[in-house]
């Protein structure tokens, strides 16, 4: 299963209800402001790195740039372009958008 | 692989539109079939012909009807959601006495059942909102 997070993790708590729900095996998608779930440094940093042992986590780079930080990604994250994205969603089996 | 593609946000007020463009045509470069893109909510504001940006902007609605021209594309706004929002066709137009219509080139409005066939023939249905 695809989840698909856009939104920060210090403003919604759609991440947060993400990780509680995703599955082993599945993948996290971080996209637009979702992508501040993917940095080094931050709250929520710590639940993510202990997460990427069950779950495959990425980030879409396109949006990591657009916001200046794509140098501060946490160790483990997958940065993905739009064409990664694609993939991400034809190889997973479902795909849900926690907006 | 069959994708379906829905947008529930308006041009220039979130990312939504913009990322399930750039989406759309990343699936297209690979080869994948977009069954249908669903506007619903305040995305059917993607669908206006009477958008003007500023030139050296991007021009939202003018791009996805140019990815439709390109590609036959099919575009559906909700029907409802475009009436509240004054999104009119020809048709609509005769219909309830409007002054002009504005659905852009590529675009056309229908029914939630539109939403729920893309959902049951697209392998998958990715959505894009806020």
């Amino acid at each position: 299963m695809l989840h698909i997070v856009n939104k920060s993790p210090f403003t919604a708590g759609a991440l947060q209800s993400c990780l509680r729900i995703a599955k082993a095996g599945s993948t996290i998608l971080m996209i637009e402001d979702g992508i501040y779930g993917a940095l080094d440094g931050t709250a929520v940093s710590g639940q993510i790195r202990e997460a990427l042992g069950d779950i495959t986590v990425c980030a879409l780079s396109h949006d990591l740039e657009a916001r200046g930080v794509n140098g501060k990604v946490l160790d483990g994250i997958t940065l993905v372009d739009y064409d990664g994205f694609v993939e991400l969603v034809t190889a997973n089996d479902g795909v849900q958008s926690w907006l | 692989m069959k994708l379906g593609i829905m947008v529930n946000e308006g041009p220039y007020t979130h990312q939504a539109s913009d990322s399930a463009y750039h989406f759309t045509k990343a699936a297209l470069a690979k080869g994948h079939e977009i069954y249908r893109v669903f506007f619903y909510h305040d995305g059917v504001q993607n669908g206006t012909d009477f958008t003007t940006p500023p030139q050296d902007d991007r021009n939202v609605v003018k791009r996805w009807s140019e990815l439709a021209g390109e590609h036959g594309l099919d575009l559906v706004l909700c029907v409802a959601a475009a009436q509240r929002r004054g999104l009119v066709d020809e048709d609509e137009q005769k219909r309830h006495g409007k002054t002009g219509h504005n659905v852009a080139p590529g675009f056309r409005i229908s029914g939630l059942g539109q939403l729920i066939e893309a959902g049951i023939q697209a392998d998958r249905l990715v959505v894009f909102g806020d």
